[in-house]
């Protein structure tokens, strides 16, 4: 620790701190722009300049480290006449055209020019322009704004681990861009729009639609990959306007990826908004009265295990409570909420968690992939991961297709798992201390899903990665509703029949609680289906009634994110239409039909929801443990098939029903997707 | 009194004989090169630190201290040498006569520099304009390789040292040490933070020490002739003989090795041929390249060319580029060209220097011709001073010095040309 004298504050810092750790420890607030906490220093704009003793000029104090018994001034006329400089040359060349501005009202160069800067300019000459760079579908330029920080090229060098942006010329005539104008390749774009500290990147969707201050705001989570990011959603009346990180450095430091921020276009179009029922093979607009009843009806007629019941990637945990209480009601133990058909063993959660947690990577010190690509499948812990190898002495390994971009090197162990015998590579994680596998939950999609968890549990028992102190298996997840519903049991009872049972003629009537994962083709036509979701995608067309619910950020809502993470999301707008929330749909129809479940309001549910599993009892932490008995999954580890890994996620931008509905996503996927293919000669 | 022929260390630096390795021994380049080694490196950084010999790139660090920063026991990673051939400072072409007409001094300095700091490798940083010049000296170091000279055991001192040419793309910022170290690692040629200092993490992360052309090519003299012998010329903390590159309004422009401390109206007129029309045309002098303020004539009359007696009249040495102006210079424009000069070598990287250049050569081209208000000298003077001292490299400063002294020793010849503006212009409204 080093004793540094701020202003006459005495405070103590950990030694390597930056003087301006420092000063910030005594409360002292130092302005800055290029100075960003989660990136490298660049110590460029020169705008936290502080006087230290015995220093012959100002210092950067981003930049300068602590020395023991060092005396630091942050409000001499020296200090206050750079940081006046400083403004003053930012504003020369910067634009005033805040009035237009996206970032109007969480500017840091307009706030700092409130604090630092001058009433009236003294520079008389031309203004700089520069020219407008097109840099994808996302970002809306504005670089004559720019004031050449470079935080964005920090970004997409360290933690995107996307290269592409840097500076071109020199002195007032640098430009930030990709010098060939492409679009931006990285999946976690958009953070550039909130690391910038001006309006020269902002989202283009947003771009000229609100203030900031007109913005009801909203904590919630990201479901649209299983990281679970904490975000903000921001509306303004029925409308969602934009989605922005919050931080949480368990989970998501303060990034978020491309799909969660920018797909919320998709809420709007395709909506269920009311209720529909089948009839003459026609779906025709109904009431809820009449919703239920046709659904009564059916359901009364049958059996309880002719009832079946799937949850699916976008299902929150308080609805498939909800259903699987109702199924019990009925009597039924056809329930899976594995609706991807994933051959995921959830007798214990070892066997479907990511068991190291996200934050647990940064202890690691080797690394397996199999079947999964993190870039495509949780762009935040693929940076999470790339953070980790850039600390050096971080070998990765992973099977799966040849030719992988993971931001950071990783060596093609070959494309199935018996490409893994003898590989040098076990040697590496059997030498490691905290050797970690990555599972991917496309891996388990195959008919041999089981047979690949088996394997590779087998392998983490085998390379050392189950020990009483580390358990370095994991499973990735795609989707913020898959886990929740293993935590809740919503799997096949005693004699219950699982999703391929069920879709093999099993159940003659089925409620599918937003389950869009498998191909509606493989219902039987005689099949009775309850769709209850939020998006007219493919499923919806099959069903015989419809029972609109609400997206992730029109309810108060529990997830649980692929370390098994509860997590809270709260209602930001309204449903739309008649469509409501989907455990009171349930509840509803419950007392309907007379087998009324015994919760009225959210605190009941969730009171019932940590009765029914711990995870639920202590909302937002995640207990890291170590694993005692590491008897494998019920697979039979040998029975894996040579087929090759093929990848669950085969376009970013349209993995799910709202990103699928999403106009942006659509430019998006039009430009990064796959090419078209050429027409032959 | 003058310096005498034997006591220059250069002494091809016309180039009246051959570059080449067998005249340089004559000239006695090598001269027992093996047994200065066999001194150590402690004795020969002592030696150094004994001559007062202080960095000729412009700041006039002490070299044998600069040296001494190097560790002295390896922690695994090899130690470099990097010398500063980036010789683009206008008004300067010393190093330039050195590398084409006497590259062995530079790679007998860089062999025994090199030692001294226990460095694996030296890599010398050429300005890509310098092209023939990067010629000769690669064709030299492949001289000395071919006599055993460098390489393994050098000398046959047994010591293994490796001598490369880089040549830069035509950056002045590429001269500031650390931006010469980014630029010579492939990336673009920025200045970087201060610390670490590159004696701690230089190229490659590793250490390194940065020294100009001059400062290696006089190293081998001093150890053969000792460091009583180099600080025996000039004042003390400013010893040593030095090469001055004369030009301007003189009429004999030249290149010229003479000792420290020498009053510069003598050395304008012993060695270029006086002022053009004579010492009492002289309107000002640029003392040591572009980047220190000019002097004007009442001034030159008794100052000596040294670091301290220039700095005591607020100028500097520099690197001796010594640059006369008659009074047929329009001294403002003069500036404002070398204002044009900065703002267009500023690398953009800290926002006093990338921003505010620009707006110092927009005031200073509208001060040529008179173009602007008597208060705007003081808003000129303001933003010079608010640009220097607060970026990360030095070049904001040499960059705002040349308009500080114009202001300060001309700011009537300003104020005479602006006012003379109005009235033209009032005329001509009237009219």
């Amino acid at each position: 620790m080093a004793k540094v004298t701020v202003d006459g504050i005495e405070v103590e810092v950990p030694n390597g701190s930056s003087v301006l750790q420092a000063c910030e420890a005594a409360g002292k607030e130092i302005p800055r722009f290029c100075y960003h906490e989660r990136l490298s220093v660049a110590g460029n704009c020169r705008m936290c300049l502080v006087e230290v003793e015995k220093a012959p000029k100002p210092v950067a104090s981003c930049a300068f480290p602590v020395n023991d018994g060092m005396k630091v001034f942050t409000d001499t006329p020296v200090v206050r006449n750079a940081r006046r400089g400083v403004m003053e040359f930012l504003l020369i060349n910067h634009p005033l055209d805040c009035p237009i501005c996206d970032q109007g009202g969480e500017c840091d160069l307009q706030d700092q020019a409130y604090a630092y800067g001058a009433d009236a300019s003294r520079y008389g000459e031309a203004k700089r322009a520069v020219k407008d760079k097109d840099i994808g579908p996302l970002i809306k330029t504005v670089m004559t704004r720019c004031i050449q920080c470079t935080r964005c090229v920090r970004f997409a060098a360290e933690v995107a681990g996307t290269p592409e942006l840097g500076g071109t010329n020199r002195g007032e005539n640098m430009e930030i861009g990709t010098y060939v104008e492409k679009a931006l390749t990285s999946e976690l774009s958009g953070n550039l729009i909130d690391i910038c500290p001006v309006g020269a990147l902002t989202s283009r969707p947003y771009a000229y639609v609100s203030r900031p201050w007109e913005l009801k705001k909203t904590e919630s989570i990201d479901v649209l990959d299983a990281v679970g990011a904490n975000i903000r959603v921001d509306a303004r009346g029925p409308e969602v306007l934009r989605i922005i990180p919050r931080i949480n450095d368990a989970v998501n430091e303060e990034w978020m990826a491309d799909r969660g921020r920018f797909s919320f276009d998709g809420l709007k179009r395709r909506r269920l908004d009311r209720p529909w029922v089948r009839k003459d093979g026609k779906l025709v607009a109904a009431t809820w009265p009449e919703a239920f009843a046709a659904i009564a009806t059916r359901f009364a007629s049958l059996p309880g295990e002719r009832i079946g019941a799937v949850a699916g990637a976008l299902a929150d945990a308080e609805s498939t409570l909800a259903l699987k209480d109702l199924m019990a009601a009925y009597g039924s133990a056809n329930l899976d909420c594995r609706d991807d058909g994933s051959a995921i063993d959830a007798s214990r959660p070892e066997f479907y968690r990511f068991n190291t947690t996200i934050a647990g990577i940064d202890e690691a010190d080797a690394l397996l992939i199999i079947g999964s690509d993190p870039r495509k499948e949780a762009p935040v812990l693929n940076a999470r991961i790339r953070k980790r190898w850039t600390q050096g002495k971080f070998p990765v390994g992973y099977v799966g297709p040849r030719g992988l971009d993971l931001t950071y090197p990783a060596q093609h162990l070959g494309e199935t798992l018996a490409a893994l015998e003898g590989s040098a590579f076990l040697e590496t994680l059997k030498a490691a201390q905290k050797p970690m596998l990555i599972l991917g939950r496309g891996a388990l999609q195959r008919p041999d899903g089981a047979a690949v968890l088996a394997a590779a549990w087998k392998i983490a028992a085998e390379t050392g990665m189950l020990t009483a102190e580390w358990n370095g298996f994991n499973l990735l997840h795609l989707f913020g509703g898959q886990v929740g519903g293993l935590e809740l049991g919503f799997l096949p009872g005693s004699g219950g029949k699982d999703l391929n049972a069920m879709l093999a003629g099993g159940v003659d009537a089925l409620w599918l609680l937003n389950a869009d994962g498998f191909d509606p083709a493989r219902i039987p036509a005689s099949t009775f289906v309850v769709y209850q979701g939020h998006h007219g995608d493919a499923m919806a067309a099959r069903a015989d009634v419809i029972l609109p619910g609400a997206a992730y950020t029109e309810k108060d809502a529990t997830w649980v994110n692929t370390e098994g993470r509860a997590q809270r999301g709260l209602l930001a707008i309204f449903p739309p239409g008649e469509a409501k929330e989907d455990w009171r749909i349930i509840r509803a129809f419950s007392e309907g039909v007379g087998k009324t479940l015994p919760y009225t309001d959210a605190a009941a549910i969730r009171m019932r929801l940590a009765q029914a599993s711990p995870v639920f009892a202590r909302v937002g932490e995640v207990v890291r443990a170590g694993i005692a008995d590491t008897t494998g999954p019920a697979g039979d580890a040998g029975a894996v098939n040579t087929m090759p890994f093929v990848l669950p996620i085969p376009v970013y931008h349209q993995a799910d029903v709202v990103s699928r509905a999403s106009d942006v996503m659509a430019q998006c996927a039009a430009i990064y997707g796959p090419a078209p293919a050429l027409a032959a000669e | 009194m003058a310096l005498s022929d034997k006591d220059r260390i250069f002494q091809n630096l016309y180039g009246f004989q051959p570059w080449n390795l067998s005249a340089a021994r004559k000239r006695g380049c090598w001269d027992g090169t093996a047994a200065i080694l066999a001194k150590g490196r402690d004795a020969i950084i002592e030696e150094m630190k004994n001559s007062g010999l202080r960095g000729r790139g412009g700041a006039g660090f002490p070299t044998g201290m600069k040296w001494s920063f190097m560790p002295k026991q390896s922690d695994g990673r090899p130690s470099y040498l990097v010398v500063n051939a980036d010789e683009s400072e206008p008004g300067t072409c010393k190093d330039r006569d050195i590398i084409r007409h006497d590259p062995q001094t530079l790679i007998e300095g860089c062999l025994i520099a090199g030692f001294a700091m226990g460095a694996v490798a030296g890599y010398i940083y050429i300005r890509g304009e310098y092209y023939n010049e990067s010629v000769v000296l690669e064709a030299a170091i492949q001289e000395a390789y071919d006599a055993g000279l460098l390489g393994k055991n050098a000398c046959g001192s047994g010591y293994d040292f490796d001598l490369y040419v880089h040549r830069g793309a035509g950056a002045y910022i590429c001269g500031e040490e650390t931006a010469l170290i980014e630029s010579l690692e492939g990336k673009k040629g920025m200045p970087r933070l201060k610390p670490p200092f590159p004696a701690a993490v230089g190229l490659y992360g590793c250490p390194t020490t940065v020294n100009n052309v001059e400062t290696i090519a006089v190293v081998p003299t001093i150890m053969r002739r000792g460091a009583s012998w180099f600080s025996s010329f000039g004042r003390p903390k400013n010893s040593g003989t030095k090469i001055f590159c004369i030009q301007g309004h003189v009429n004999n422009p030249c290149n010229v090795e003479a000792e420290m401390s020498i009053p510069m109206r003598e050395l304008i007129e012993r060695y270029a041929g006086g002022v053009r029309g004579g010492w009492d045309n002289l309107l000002c002098v640029i003392p040591g390249g572009s980047s220190t303020p000019l002097l004007p004539k009442h001034i030159c009359d008794d100052v000596l060319m040294d670091f301290d007696a220039l700095r005591e009249h607020r100028s500097g040495l520099g690197t001796a580029g010594v640059i006369v102006m008659d009074k047929s210079t329009d001294v403002i424009k003069a500036i404002a060209r070398l204002a044009a000069f900065y703002k267009h070598e500023s690398c953009g990287q800290c926002t006093p220097c990338r921003e505010g250049m620009g707006w110092q050569m927009r005031l200073m081209n509208r001060m040529v011709e008179g173009n602007a208000e008597i208060e705007e000298i003081d808003l000129l003077e303001n933003v010079t001073r608010r640009i220097e001292g607060h970026t990360i490299c030095a070049l904001a400063d040499g960059g705002v010095w040349p308009v500080q002294g114009l202001i300060r020793h001309f700011r009537p010849l300003m104020e005479e040309r602006i006012m003379a503006y109005k009235a033209r212009h009032q005329r001509l409204a009237a009219e």
